[in-house]
């Protein structure tokens, strides 16, 4: 027998309380605090989150008040903990109000891309034949452009807005999560629950959403989690290249793009945005690394 | 001889790792193995059969870990000794052999050059000599022309020569012992048969001893001389074959014995007993005795409160069992009926029958331009039939296209030629979407594997009361009566309603399908392999489950298995089928006496018999299963029967001899001609007293 004995020696039965979960939320949420990468992940996001909620609240100053006195002195210090940028608005600030547009888009184009993925994929390995080479051939079609021209040259004709910036994001990552939905779909669609389902007369729909689809939510989630980050850096690449959100809202992105030329003398404006655009980022991959080790477990 | 074990284990005690803490696994487990010797170690999954197998040779992984006791192998300490040392062990005096055989071959590499391995590295030997070895081996697992299969691939093996292989690479370095861990499990009937003869042959000749693990007593009684039934990690009851399977001492033995069905009891003469209860998780160990609380002679004090030591048992030297009430029990009989009582009821109007029904599969690709498609004949002009409240089982090895069969029934596939009625409704083209609820109702299917019949997402009580929904109309509301209802047909608690099924047993998972399938109360229920995965004691269960259901409801059942003893017990007409043809259908009285087709004979003789007084002639069967592309023209079986005629076997389908009303068998050999050829292969239903 190849498989550790553990499985084997073990009749799994948790004990009795667990079976009753009171509160299924809460105790994923614990179970994600077993592993450390998932609970740093936990803690990087949590704490974004609260900062971009609690902007209004802890941000200094107003993100796009100029303070000409500070343009002297730019560096950190007391009165700008960040100090300020060229223009002498406050970086800290800055930063702060600058989360809340990528925790909005970044998240949402992930949950558009998994809802459209996910029926693209269900649908093409439900069905397989010519349906499924359509539908794996539109994806390849989508995933064979260098992604950054090929958002520039959507936002470019559409014009550049967080709602547009949602949907190309969801358009472009939508054929990723097809190609997993579909590959795990072609291995549960064989699975005797499923021929169980066809022999009491439940409808293709069914079979595909209620089946099928609750079975591929492991890797579905880990994926999501990781494309979040990735969004999150494509959202930056965008406000670099001008072409995120339009000025003078603040932008991560746009705040390096505006600053990037000052490197060699005031380093800390374009250093403090890219620090949060990598923290954000690499809390997402912890978290997804915590949630694959969870789903590996169980 | 007089001089100290090759092998001797003493208070093993194993712990597994778990989030829950440290879990003793084995909790003090003694064993003596002499050179030469071949031992048994049975019992159900979960037992720790394997557990110790793998601290013997001390490969327990990350989770497992030995917390005590010695492992004495020639004199050595094998629990405490270093890698270096160990790795010396493995390999050269220690050999494994491990149930799937694909797995345990690289299959990037030729046999060839994997047989040479071990005496290159282990031995030293050159190139030459390492190929000259590993030749002489080959000869010695008795393949056909070992110098083409040295070039073979492994997957280009049956999966008997690939375990033939795996064994050779064991023996080859000469090692005192050889552990096998289930040998035989995946593999067929026959074949299985064979390979226990040869691991037989082999310990006669290498002086190898051998550490047998396998659930089933029947190959146990084949290959070894003494036996050790284990349960939660204890070794309850030790001896010879002899001993443990004509006078079991232990309850638990016992209970294994009596919940197997065997060759020559059916479910009219002798029901089987399962075992009450499951196995508990070892994390809760009572004081006492492991299996006290499923036992039907515990004795609340006694057996509950102190460990139970292991005593010899009086008069029988070498047989020690670990129960305080083992000299109580009045001595143990197999369980054997009265002589056979002929099925109830003559011919009556078929509930499902089945007429000329041939099902090929067309190869997807072209193979040349001009030629025709490969198409394998999955099944070939199948005539079954079963009236209302009975039971036809379709037995075979893999391939003989028995699950074809069930596919068509149950619409997953539809026929090519022929057909299906159910009550006089043709199916056969009915793909499963296209049938009328109705038809949906009426038959319904019990599927094979018990981790993938319920889906892991929904509880057991959404499942079942979907199908309530769905087959019934009843409203979402109305459910949970149904839902309970059903639940207590299949004897779970009603909470398990509320349960997803990786808390679930396999067998309580098997009950929970059994009832979802019985939700459109059916008149038909198809059944593809049931039990073929299940502990003996489950598969008790489950099989007197379905029998009861059935007598309960009049439902027909049609059940698939490779199983012959469990088709014996359950089956009223049997049908054996071959490589997509029936070779004899009839009676299960009939199918199971002479005269048998020349196929059923070999089956029957392959099965492994838990009775060491149950010698029968073996019949070995030549080569293997023909791919289904290149049967031949006249009889499918000619290729390797024993009792092949000659050319007119090869160029001439046999025809059907109908030997009594209810008994045919298509053979070219004469039923008379058979019957004086033949020796009954099943033992005597009548008890002896």
């Amino acid at each position: 027998m190849s498989t550790p004995a553990t499985a084997e020696a073990l009749p799994a039965s948790p004990p009795a309380a667990s079976r009753l979960r009171p509160h299924a939320w809460w105790r994923r949420l614990a179970a994600l605090s077993e592993s450390t990468p998932a609970s740093v992940g936990v803690v990087i996001v949590l704490a974004w989150v609260a900062l971009a909620l609690l902007a209004p609240l802890i941000a200094p100053y107003p993100p796009n008040a100029n303070d000409m006195a500070a343009l002297a002195h730019t560096t950190p210090s007391r009165a700008h903990w960040l100090g300020t940028d060229q223009l002498g608005r406050d970086l800290f600030s800055r930063i702060l109000w600058g989360a809340r547009p990528v925790l909005i888009i970044a998240p949402l184009a992930v949950l558009g891309a998994a809802a459209l993925g996910s029926l693209l994929g269900l649908v093409g390995g439900y069905y397989g034949r010519w349906i499924d080479l359509v539908i794996t051939r539109a994806c390849d079609i989508v995933l064979s452009f260098p992604v950054i021209i090929l958002y520039m040259i959507i936002l470019a004709h559409v014009g550049s807005s967080a709602w547009n910036i949602v949907g190309v994001l969801t358009l472009t990552k939508a054929p990723i999560i097809a190609r997993i939905v579909r590959g795990m779909t072609l291995d549960l669609r064989e699975r005797e629950y499923v021929a169980a389902a066809k022999m009491r007369g439940e409808s293709a729909l069914y079979i595909m959403l209620v089946e099928i689809l609750p079975n591929a939510r492991g890797p579905l989630v880990v994926d999501m989690c990781l494309r979040t980050g990735y969004n999150v850096i494509i959202i930056g690449s965008l406000g670099f290249l001008g072409i995120g959100l339009p000025p003078p809202d603040p932008d991560w992105g746009g705040m390096v793009k505006d600053t990037y030329g000052m490197m060699m003398v005031w380093p800390h404006m374009a250093l403090f945005p890219c620090a949060a655009i990598s923290s954000l980022v690499v809390g997402f991959n912890l978290l997804a690394v915590g949630l694959r080790e969870l789903g590996l477990r169980d | 001889m007089t001089d100290a074990p090759l092998l001797d284990v003493q208070n093993l005690r194993v712990a597994y790792a778990t989030r829950a803490g440290e879990v003793p696994v084995i909790p003090g487990l003694s064993l003596r193995l002499d050179a030469g010797e071949a031992f048994g170690l049975v019992g159900e999954s979960g037992c720790g059969k394997s557990t110790v197998a793998l601290s013997i040779v001390r490969y327990l992984g990350r989770a497992g870990r030995i917390t005590g006791g010695r492992l004495l192998f020639e004199g050595r300490d094998l629990a405490t000794l270093d890698a270096a040392s160990l790795r010396a062990i493995r390999g050269r005096r220690i050999a494994m052999v491990y149930q799937d055989p694909m797995a345990s071959l690289n299959p990037v590499m030729t046999v060839g050059r994997q047989l040479m391995e071990g005496p290159m590295i282990h031995a030293g030997a050159s190139v030459s000599t390492a190929r000259a070895r590993a030749l002489a081996m080959l000869q010695e697992v008795k393949l056909a022309d070992p110098e083409a299969v040295m070039e073979r691939y492994p997957h280009q093996l049956s999966g008997g020569q690939q375990q033939r292989i795996v064994i050779a690479m064991a023996l080859i370095a000469g090692p005192a012992l050889l552990i096998m861990d289930e040998p035989t499990t995946g593999l067929d009937v026959t074949v299985e048969a064979a390979v226990l003869d040869l691991v037989r042959e082999l310990r006669s000749r290498h002086r190898s001893a051998i550490l047998f693990i396998s659930h089933n007593l029947g190959s146990v009684v084949r290959v070894c001389d003494r036996v050790g039934v284990m349960y939660r990690g204890e070794l309850v009851e030790e001896g010879s074959v002899r001993q443990i399977f004509t006078n079991p001492r232990h309850p638990y033995t016992r209970g294994l014995l009596d919940c197997l069905p065997t060759l020559g009891r059916d479910k009219r003469q002798a029901p089987l007993v399962p075992i009450a209860g499951q196995v508990e998780p070892a994390r809760v160990r009572p004081p006492g005795c492991g299996f006290a609380a499923r036992c039907a002679h515990v004795e609340t004090g006694r057996c509950t409160t102190g460990p139970i030591p292991a005593a010899e048992v009086q008069s029988e030297p070498g047989h020690r069992v670990a129960c305080v009430r083992a000299d109580e029990l009045v001595r143990w009989t197999r369980r054997s009926g009265a002589a056979a009582v002929p099925a109830a009821g003559g011919a009556r109007e078929p509930m499902i029958a089945i007429h000329h029904l041939t099902k090929v599969y067309e190869s997807g690709r072209r193979l040349r331009f001009g030629a025709s498609r490969a198409s394998v004949r999955a099944v070939v002009d199948v005539d079954l039939a079963a009236a209302r409240g009975q039971t036809l089982a379709i037995v075979g090895e893999s391939g003989c296209g028995k699950s074809t069969l069930a596919k068509v029934l149950s619409g997953f596939e539809v026929a090519t030629a022929g057909g299906v009625t159910v009550d006089g409704v043709e199916v056969g083209a009915l793909p499963v979407d296209a049938r009328s609820p109705a038809l949906k109702r009426k038959l319904q299917m019990v599927f094979q594997n018990p981790d993938s019949t319920l889906n892991p997402s929904h509880t057991v009580g959404y499942a079942i009361g979907r199908a309530l929904r769905r087959l019934q109309d009843r409203a979402p509301g109305d459910l949970a009566a149904g839902v309970a209802r059903l639940l207590e047909v299949v004897k779970l608690p009603p909470g398990t309603a509320a349960r997803r099924p990786r808390h679930l047993s396999g067998g309580e998972k098997q009950r929970a399908a059994i009832a979802r399938a019985l939700a459109g109360d059916p008149d038909v229920i198809v059944a593809d392999e049931p039990v073929s995965s299940l502990d003996v004691s489950v598969q008790a269960v489950i099989i007197n489950l379905l029998n009861e259901i059935q007598a309960a409801r009049g439902a027909t059942l049609v059940f698939i298995s490779h199983d012959l003893a469990v088709v014996r017990y359950l089956a009223d007409t049997v049908a054996v089928m071959y490589l997509g043809t029936v070779a004899e259908v009839g009676s299960v009285e009939r199918v199971f006496a002479a005269p048998y087709h020349p196929y059923t004979e070999a089956l029957l003789s392959a099965v492994p018999v838990p009775n060491p007084d149950h010698a029968v002639a073996r019949i070995l069967l030549e080569g293997s299963v023909p791919r289904a592309a290149e049967v031949p023209r006249g009889c499918p079986f000619a290729t390797r029967c024993p009792r092949r005629l000659g050319a007119v076997c090869d160029d001439t389908p046999p025809p059907v001899q109908q030997l009594a009303a209810d008994h045919r068998i298509a053979c070219h050999i004469p039923g008379e001609e058979l019957r004086r050829l033949q020796t009954a292969l099943v033992e005597p239903s009548v008890a002896r007293r």
